[in-house]
C-alpha cells in the first residue's frame, strides 16, 4: 500500500509540473490573444500596393497595437488591395478622416499599418472605409527613382 | 527469378500481414479503455514508470538543447544586429518542433524500450497466457492501461521540455550572452501565439505518445517468445518508433504551419 502511495505522490508531481511547463508556454511564452480576438469592429482600406502586408500584421496607433489586419483581398475593378482591420472595440472613436499608412518597422522588419486620426467630427463604424491611405514603400521602387533622378542630371 | 519473385511477395504480405495485426491489436486495446475508469489506479502506475521515470532525462536534454540553440542562434543572429530576436528562435523552435520530436525520441528509447521488454518478457515467460487461462483478457489488462499512461504522459513530458529548454536558452542568452532581458521576453511574447504554436505542439505531442506507445506494445506483444526475440523486438521498436515520430512530424508540420 505503501508503494502505491508514493508512486501516485509521483505522478501527482510529475502532472503538476506538467501543468505547470504548459501554463508557463501559454503565460510568460505565447500572447493570449484568443479572447481578445474577432470582438472588434472591421475597417475597410483600400492601398495601391501593400508590399509584404499580411493577415495578422499589427494594426498601430501612435506606435500602440489597436487591431490587426484580417483579411487582404484584390478589387478586380480598380486594380486595388482591400485590406480589412479588426479594430479592438475599446477604441471605437477614430475620427472619420484618419489616415492610414503602411510602415516598415526598422529596416529589414515586418510591416504594420500605422493610423493617424484626423479632426472630424464624426467616428467610424463597423464596415466603414478608410478614405485617405498611403501606400508601402517598395525599396525597388525607391531606388528606381533614384536612379533616373541621378541620370537626368 | 521465380525465387526472386516469391521472396518479394512474401515479404510484401508479411509487411501487409503485420500492419494489419497490428491495428487489429490496437482495435482490441482500445476496446479495454471503457474497464479502465473504475481502475484508474491501473494507469497511474503506468504513468510513473513511463512518464516520472523519463523525467531526468527529459529535463537535463530539454536544457542543454535550449542553451546550445541559444549559442547558435546567437551567432547568426549577432551579424544582423538582430539579437532581441533569440527569445523568438529559441521559442519557436522548441515549442513547435524540438519538444514534441526530441521528447518523443527520447521517451520511445526510455520508455518504449522498456515497455517492449516486459510485454515481450511476460509473454515468453507466459504470463499471459496464464491471464487468459484465468479469464483475465491481458490485452485490457494489462496493455491498455500502459498505452493510456503513454498517451497522458507524452505531452507532459513535452511540455517540460520546452520550458526548461527556454529556460535553458535565457540562462545562455541573459547570462552568458549578454542579451537584453526584457526584449528576450517581449519579442517571444509578441512572436509566439497560443494558439498556432503552442496548442499544435501539445497536438504533436499527443500523437507521438500515442503513435510510440502503441508501436512498442505491439512490438513486444507480437515478439517471438525467446530472449533474442525480445530483445530484436525491443530494437524494433526503438528505430520504428523514431522513423515513425520524425514521419508523422513532417506530415503535421506541413497539415499545421503549411499555409502560413
Amino acid at each position: 500500500m505503501m508503494q502505491s502511495r508514493s508512486v501516485q505522490i509521483w505522478v501527482g508531481l510529475f502532472v503538476i509540473a506538467g501543468m505547470a511547463a504548459l501554463l508557463m508556454l501559454s503565460i510568460k511564452v505565447s500572447n493570449i490573444r484568443a479572447f481578445s480576438n474577432e470582438q472588434g469592429y472591421e475597417l475597410n482600406a483600400n492601398f495601391e500596393n501593400i508590399g509584404g502586408l499580411k493577415v495578422r500584421s499589427p494594426v498601430t496607433m501612435a506606435g500602440v497595437v489597436v487591431g490587426r489586419v484580417s483579411k487582404i483581398g484584390f478589387d478586380s475593378e480598380i486594380y486595388e488591395a482591400v485590406v480589412t482591420l479588426n479594430i479592438d472595440p475599446r477604441y471605437d472613436n477614430l475620427p472619420e478622416d484618419t489616415s492610414a499608412s503602411i510602415f516598415t518597422s526598422g529596416l529589414l522588419g515586418e510591416q504594420y499599418i500605422g493610423l493617424e486620426a484626423g479632426g472630424a467630427e464624426n467616428y467610424l463604424h463597423d464596415g466603414d472605409r478608410i478614405q485617405l491611405t498611403q501606400s508601402a514603400i517598395v525599396l525597388e521602387k525607391l531606388i528606381g527613382q533614384f536612379l533616373v533622378s541621378q541620370a537626368d542630371k | 527469378m521465380m525465387g526472386f519473385l516469391q521472396r518479394l511477395g512474401a515479404t510484401t504480405l508479411g509487411i501487409t500481414e503485420r500492419i494489419g495485426r497490428g491495428h487489429l491489436f490496437l482495435l482490441y486495446v482500445l476496446g479495454g479503455f471503457p474497464s479502465l475508469l473504475p481502475r484508474f489506479g491501473l494507469v497511474i502506475k503506468q504513468i510513473y514508470a513511463s512518464g516520472v521515470l523519463s523525467l531526468l532525462i527529459i529535463a537535463v536534454s530539454g536544457l542543454f538543447v535550449g542553451m546550445v540553440l541559444a549559442l547558435q542562434g546567437y551567432n547568426t543572429l549577432v551579424d544582423f544586429g538582430a539579437t532581441e530576436s533569440l527569445g523568438v528562435v529559441v521559442a519557436l523552435s522548441l515549442v513547435r518542433e524540438l519538444g514534441p520530436v526530441m521528447g518523443a525520441l527520447l521517451f520511445a528509447g526510455r520508455a518504449g524500450s522498456a515497455l517492449t521488454a516486459e510485454i515481450g518478457l511476460m509473454k515468453a515467460t507466459e504470463q499471459l497466457s496464464a491471464m487468459e487461462m484465468m479469464a483475465v483478457n491481458p490485452l485490457h489488462r494489462v496493455v491498455a492501461p500502459r498505452l493510456l499512461g503513454g498517451i497522458i504522459a507524452m505531452p507532459l513530458l513535452a511540455a517540460i521540455f520546452s520550458a526548461v529548454g527556454i529556460i535553458g536558452g535565457y540562462l545562455v542568452a541573459v547570462g552568458l550572452l549578454g542579451v537584453d532581458e526584457g526584449a528576450f521576453w517581449s519579442q517571444m511574447q509578441a512572436k509566439v501565439d497560443l494558439f498556432d504554436d503552442v496548442a499544435s505542439g501539445v497536438i504533436k505531442s499527443v500523437v507521438f505518445g500515442f503513435v510510440v506507445t502503441w508501436i512498442a506494445l505491439f512490438e513486444g506483444y507480437d515478439a517471438v517468445p525467446t530472449s533474442e526475440g525480445v530483445s530484436r523486438a525491443t530494437t524494433r521498436t526503438v528505430v520504428h518508433a523514431s522513423l515513425a515520430v520524425l514521419g508523422l512530424n513532417f506530415i503535421l508540420t506541413a497539415l499545421m504551419f503549411g499555409d502560413d
